[in-house]
């Protein structure tokens, strides 16, 4: 009686558990390790794309959906689905996964056994939080995710990992306190844990001071990971010591789970508090977006410059939400068409492209910033250095790193053409119609982003003379010693071409991703505006 | 013909195609690089030029004009239409654009020899070529460029215009830097990116802000220019702080027009151009005259109902135009009169005949603007290629003179390349000089006997730049401009472009002058060979261009020649104007532009030929410089427009930068993390001290007291009777003294 379809979601979930488990008990070599866990790494990859075509996007809403009892005891259930928002960024955390699976098996040699089980307990657990429809369930992924990436940092991370881990780990645990407690508010106001329905019942409507504390209770959890200014301090911290394959996941999905719930849970379960609050989300969000760019600029050590970035990056989602956030009522929609003279319809199509911007933005900054972690990486295991001011000369000496190097940079700096040009256009695009001023505060970061990312990043390593004095010992990428900086080798290059490829198709072509985004935007419009 | 039009969107297609083939396949093989992009280039112009004489051709096109759908972005319930266009606009621009590319192309083929001051053994497979070592990579890039420019030629919408746009941008940072071993090519580089990417900021907030405020939401060329939205725009009022109420089509106007002063060069996002030259010369060519600069222009073309509905509600608008173009036009002229570098003369010449074109939007000539851009493109890229042709030739003959001076193979070792640099520095009255330098013109001179063809072409093109009456394509569009400026009363625009034009003649003549007249001043010039003919034959076909290119827009109301030629310029862009509800207008004939016109550009000629018509002697300075002293030392100087943006805004950049980072991660933010981190710990190592001795002191004091308690007690139980009866006598007294006392104290 049941469609293999309604399973799908269930085994995507739990492969990656199992293939953890796999590793802890078969896991007799290394090598077997290394080649079975890319392997099974590639079935929830596959999976993913199944449900990318196999959505009905005309259709839109929650598909896929598995509901069974939990905890009865506890009103929880087992209750997942997937709609447009969340099925791109499914696919997102299982393409990062499997090349970071990949890369690591090139890279990593201590430890190999715990590495590879808490890399798959780690894409379980995000693909859990993507998944959940149940705040119960949600939380528990959301909690479960901080754990494998504090081991990562901790124990393979660089010289200051301690503080590292310990940072990161409290940080989110801070968030998350808050967020068990909001979590528990929507309870006790519903008498439900389940998303959707508890997002239908509005919990606190009417009661803005209550409404708003959930509303902050959620914002402090997701702000937390996105990272939004002021809380952004634990990120370069935790990418300067992660191994690479870490930074790369906690840059390129972990924080996008805060994005997501700020999509998922706040907006549509919190309205009122939404358009109240919406102005603090834009002015941290274009805050966010200045201040990071500038930075960047004073870095000097390169990983820590792209995690500043990502910091800047991550400021244009808040953007475009709390764009969108501001006409979340049908009175805030009707004074939004007062204020600006726009037709209704014109405002609400300027609220979906700020969503969709954030969303894409989601989507293209794992692609893009999880390239140039690889890519640092990359350089990391020849020069066993990141100072920006050993380096420089090496576009003659390694072209194919620099000919990647250089799309990967330009694509996070905007180009277009290049896939972060459409997520910046849009989030713009909206914001400028709903909040023009901070959005033309926020512009000041496109101009910021050349600099740091030419003066900085290409200037600093790739151009002028080659100087063999400056940076005297280099190995190759499997600790040889080498007489200068090496290009890159083949299962790097198997890495980082699938992502280059990404950014070039979705910055000429971007449609069919805009189109999972666009419905599940509408969507999110459509609720609210028929909630009286 | 319909199908030819239908396939417009082809047109940028082989270039890129091109680009991804050398980079990813061919970049070791330099004769199929050069191949592929030149075969690539050839596909885009046979298209172009079908495409612009079918439209040429075809009767009312102007009312009819092209707008295809390729795919479309949703964008909530309405969707962004990704296409192409083709109109009279256009057409003219696919005439010229990959007219020129293709020369460039090929011109670049011959050009990108290998450099002189690398070492031949580093090099050995570029050096046995006698090609550049990253060849591919230019030809690559070139193609990269030229996908940019002819996108954004036949892009239907601002949005693509704008990507595009970008695309070239991109391509010009790395092509400035292309030979990013030398510092000041890295800087200008970058210099050139950030400073046009101000500009391009704003036009993205000004382009978002049409796409906000146009009904239907759109930036489609076709939507946005209906009456309609036209007028809704020029009718709303927006409030804004600082500047009041205005007008949305005025701010949305200007917004866009920073984009142009970015790209195109304006003051004062001027000065990343002529640090531009420090790329290869076909670059000079491509990024000065026929591509990137000319489409800030292009772009107030493709906008110009907006600003001709803007200066229907507000004149402040199209007045800033015009006042920043004429300026500009100035400006820029008079720097170009005291600078030595071959290039960075043409560099300010372009900046200033960029200004022209501004001031023409300014003063709402469209057919002037885009016929002086279309004329001044086949001038200019004649100059640019003729000027890389010169230096290549003195470049060689300086070799030439040490292979003979040394007797070596003519492959410096590395130790004396670095001599090279700074050994020959001469100080002088006029600026500072370098006497190898194959780009400063005072080592140059008569040239003209070495590279005949070189020689003439250059002198072709610089007459055309000057406005040499009646022949040269210069003049007709030059003319043009000035007679609308008389003939709209702007009186200060048309006497600054006048002013202008007589610079431009002078430093023109200034340059043909110092370079092909009079004697050789060096080795180098008086051992200078002609260039291979992959490059003059381009420069020759440029050439024609250059005169007959003019011919088009002769007005009707010209003494004698008007109406032997029809204005064909004007006929073929008026319907398209009238389609676009604007309304095109003849500026009458007056004799006074005219005769200025033509003062000017013998007068400005004939004053250079006076001064510089010999050439210098050997050693001689600049009479002009000793003549204008201080002032010509402010325009050789640039007006320290350079140290003033470095002294304000890159160092207020790089100090906020580094204020903010300490902010973050010493003094405020992370400071406060790490506070709550450690007023954590105090808090609960004072829970631990609190538990230790407050907590764990009463359950030990208890213990203690119990402790001593027992101590006590044990003292007693010695066995002893003596010791009970004591005890039995002391508790006696105490009860005594406790119940007793007071008892006897009552009866007292």
């Amino acid at each position: 009686m049941e469609s293999p379809d309604s399973v799908v979601l269930t085994v995507l979930l739990f492969w990656p558990l199992v293939a953890a488990l796999l590793v802890i008990l078969f896991g007799s070599s290394d090598r077997l390790i290394k080649n079975g866990s890319i392997w099974a790494s590639l079935l929830p990859l596959g999976l993913s794309i199944y449900l990318l075509f196999a959505y009905d996007i005309e259709g839109g809403g929650m598909q896929f959906e598995q509901v069974a009892e939990w905890i009865p005891q506890l009103n929880a259930g087992y209750h997942i689905g997937v709609d447009g928002l969340s099925i791109p960024l499914i696919f997102l955390t299982a393409l990062l996964s499997t090349l970071s699976l990949y890369y690591s098996a090139g890279v990593i040699n201590q430890r190999v056994k715990e590495y590879f089980f808490l890399m798959h307990l780690l894409e379980f657990s995000m693909l859990g939080v993507f998944l959940a429809l149940d705040y119960v369930l949600f939380y528990v992924f959301w909690e479960i995710s901080l754990v494998p990436m504090y081991f990562l940092i901790g124990i393979w991370g660089g010289a200051n990992r301690g503080y590292a881990a310990i940072k990161f780990f409290i940080y989110t645990l801070v968030g998350s306190v808050a967020m068990l407690l909001a979590i528990l508010g929507v309870y006790f106001a519903t008498g439900t844990f389940d998303i959707v329905e508890a997002a239908a019942a509005q919990p606190f409507a009417g009661n803005l001071t209550l409404a708003s504390l959930a509303f902050w209770g959620f914002f402090l959890g997701f702000a937390f990971k996105v990272p939004s200014f002021p809380f952004h301090t634990w990120l370069p911290d935790a990418h300067t010591e992660a191994p690479t394959a870490g930074s790369v996941i906690l840059a390129g999905v972990l924080l996008k789970l805060g994005a997501y719930g700020m999509l998922r849970i706040m907006l549509p379960s919190f309205p009122e508090a939404s358009v109240y609050w919406a102005s603090w989300l834009v002015a941290l969000g274009a805050i966010a977006i200045v201040y990071g760019a500038f930075v960047c600029v004073a870095q000097t050590d390169l990983k820590r410059l792209i995690a500043y970035s990502s910091v800047s990056h991550m400021g244009y989602v808040m953007l475009g939400i709390g764009a969108a956030a501001t006409i979340m009522t049908p009175d805030a929609l009707a004074s939004a068409v007062d204020r600006f003279g726009l037709s209704a319809e014109a405002i609400q199509d300027s609220a979906a492209m700020a969503l969709n911007g954030a969303a894409l933005q989601m989507f293209n900054h794992g692609i893009i910033t999880g390239a140039l972690f690889f890519l640092v990486g990359i350089i990391y295991e020849r020069a066993h250095t990141r100072d920006l001011s050993l380096f420089g000369g090496l576009a003659t000496k390694t072209p194919h790193f620099y000919g990647l190097m250089l799309t990967a940079a330009f694509a996070s700096l905007g180009l277009p053409g290049l896939a972060g040009f459409w997520a910046e256009l849009f989030t713009f695009r909206g914001a400028f119609a709903l909040m023009p001023y901070w959005a033309a505060f926020g512009t000041i970061g496109i101009v910021i982003t050349a600099v740091y990312i030419l003066y900085r990043i290409i200037q600093n390593v790739f151009l002028g003379e080659y100087d063999e004095h400056k940076l005297p010992h280099w190995t190759t990428v499997e600790g040889h010693q080498a007489d200068g900086p090496t290009d890159m080798v083949g299962f790097e290059k198997v890495t980082m071409w699938p992502l280059i490829a990404a950014m070039f198709l979705l910055g000429i072509y971007p449609t069919p991703l805009i189109n999972y985004f666009n419905r599940s935007a509408q969507e999110l419009l459509a609720f609210v505006r028929n909630l009286v | 013909m319909e199908g030819l039009f239908s396939v417009t969107w082809v047109v940028p297609i082989p270039p890129f195609l091109a680009f991804l083939a050398i980079i990813l396949f061919l970049n070791s093989n330099k004769r199929g690089s050069a191949l592929v992009a030149i075969g690539a280039a050839l596909l885009s112009c046979l298209l172009g030029w079908g495409i612009a004489f079918a439209s040429f051709f075809r009767e009312h096109f102007g009312e009819h004009p092209i707008d295809e759908a390729i795919y479309t972005i949703p964008t909530g319930s309405s969707e962004f239409v990704i296409g192409y266009a083709v109109d009279p606009a256009n057409a003219l621009m696919l005439f010229m654009v990959p007219f020129l590319v293709l020369m460039i192309f090929i011109y670049s083929s011959g050009y990108m020899t290998f450099p002189g001051h690398l070492q031949g053994a580093q090099y050995p497979a570029a050096y046995a070529q006698g090609k550049d070592p990253r060849y591919s990579r230019f030809m690559a890039y070139i193609c990269l460029f030229a996908t940019g420019m002819l996108g954004l030629v036949v892009a239907n919408n601002l949005l693509q215009f704008f990507m595009f746009w970008e695309v070239m941008g991109l391509c010009s940072y790395l092509l400035i830097g292309f030979w990013h071993e030398k510092a000041p090519a890295r800087a200008a580089a970058v210099k050139a990116f950030i400073t046009t990417r101000i500009g391009d900021a704003l036009l993205m907030i000004g382009m978002i802000l049409l796409y906000v405020r146009s009904d239907p939401s759109s930036l489609r060329f076709s939507e946005l220019f209906t009456e309609h939205n036209l007028e809704q725009l020029a009718h709303s009022i927006v409030s804004l702080p600082l500047f009041g109420e205005v007008h949305w089509i005025s701010l949305i106007a200007v917004l866009i027009f920073c984009g142009a002063i970015g790209k195109s060069a304006q003051f004062p996002l001027h000065v990343w151009l002529p640090d531009a030259m420090e790329g290869p010369t076909p670059v000079s060519a491509m990024i000065h005259a026929a591509t990137m600069v000319s489409a800030g222009v292009f772009l107030l073309v493709r906008m110009f109902p907006i600003y001709a509905f803007a200066g229907e509600v507000s004149t402040g608008t199209l007045q800033f135009v015009a006042f920043i173009g004429a300026f500009t036009a100035l400006f820029a002229a008079t720097i170009a009169v005291a600078q030595w570098d071959i290039k960075r003369v043409l560099a300010y010449s372009t900046i200033s005949q960029l200004g022209y074109m501004v001031a023409a939007i300014g003063m709402g000539a469209y057919v002037a603007a885009l016929f002086h851009l279309l004329t001044h493109a086949f001038f200019k890229a004649l100059l640019f290629l003729g000027s890389g042709s010169v230096i290549h030739g003195v470049e060689h003959g300086f070799h030439h003179a040490h292979e003979h001076a040394h007797g070596s193979d003519g492959n410096h070792s590395a130790a004396e390349a670095a001599a090279h640099q700074g050994e020959h520095i001469v100080r002088r009255a006029d600026g500072a000089l370098d006497t190898e330098d194959p780009q400063d013109m005072r080592n140059m001179g008569g040239l003209l006997t070495r590279m005949p063809r070189t020689g003439w072409t250059f002198i072709i093109g610089g007459l055309a730049l000057s406005g040499f009456p009646l022949v040269t394509a210069g003049f007709w569009s030059k003319d043009e401009i000035l007679a609308v400026a008389w003939d709209g009363g702007q009186q200060w625009v048309f006497w600054t472009l006048a002013l202008a034009a007589f610079l431009t003649a002078f430093y023109t003549m200034r340059q043909i002058g110092l370079t092909f007249l009079g004697q050789a001043r060096t080795p180098g010039a008086s051992h200078a060979p002609e260039s291979v003919a992959s490059m003059t034959v381009p420069l020759l076909l440029i050439s024609i261009f250059a005169i007959v290119g003019g011919w088009v827009g002769i007005p009707s109301s010209f003494p004698l020649l008007g109406g032997l030629v029809p204005n064909w310029i004007e006929h073929f862009l008026e319907p398209y104007m009238e389609f676009m509800h604007l309304h095109p207008h003849h500026p009458a004939f007056h004799f006074m532009p005219l005769a200025v016109s033509l003062v000017v550009a013998l007068g400005g000629l004939g004053v250079g030929y006076r001064i510089y018509g010999q050439g210098l002697k050997e050693g001689q300075t600049d009479p002009v410089a000793r003549l204008l002293g201080p002032i010509w030392w402010m325009w050789h100087r640039k007006y320290w427009i350079d140290e003033l943006y470095h002294g304000t805004i890159v160092l207020f950049t790089l100090w906020l930068s580094r204020f903010l980072a300490l902010f973050d991660r010493e003094w405020v933010i992370d400071w406060i993390v790490n506070g709550v981190g450690r007023l954590a710990i105090l808090f609960s190592e004072l829970i631990s001290a609190f538990d230790r001795f407050v907590v764990d002191g009463l359950v030990d004091g208890v213990g203690w007291v119990s402790d001593q308690a027992g101590h006590i007690a044990r003292l007693l139980q010695d066995g002893r009777v003596q010791t009970y009866l004591l005890f039995g006598m002391l508790i006696l007294a105490v009860w005594l003294f406790l119940n007793v006392l007071p008892m006897i104290l009552t009866l007292v």
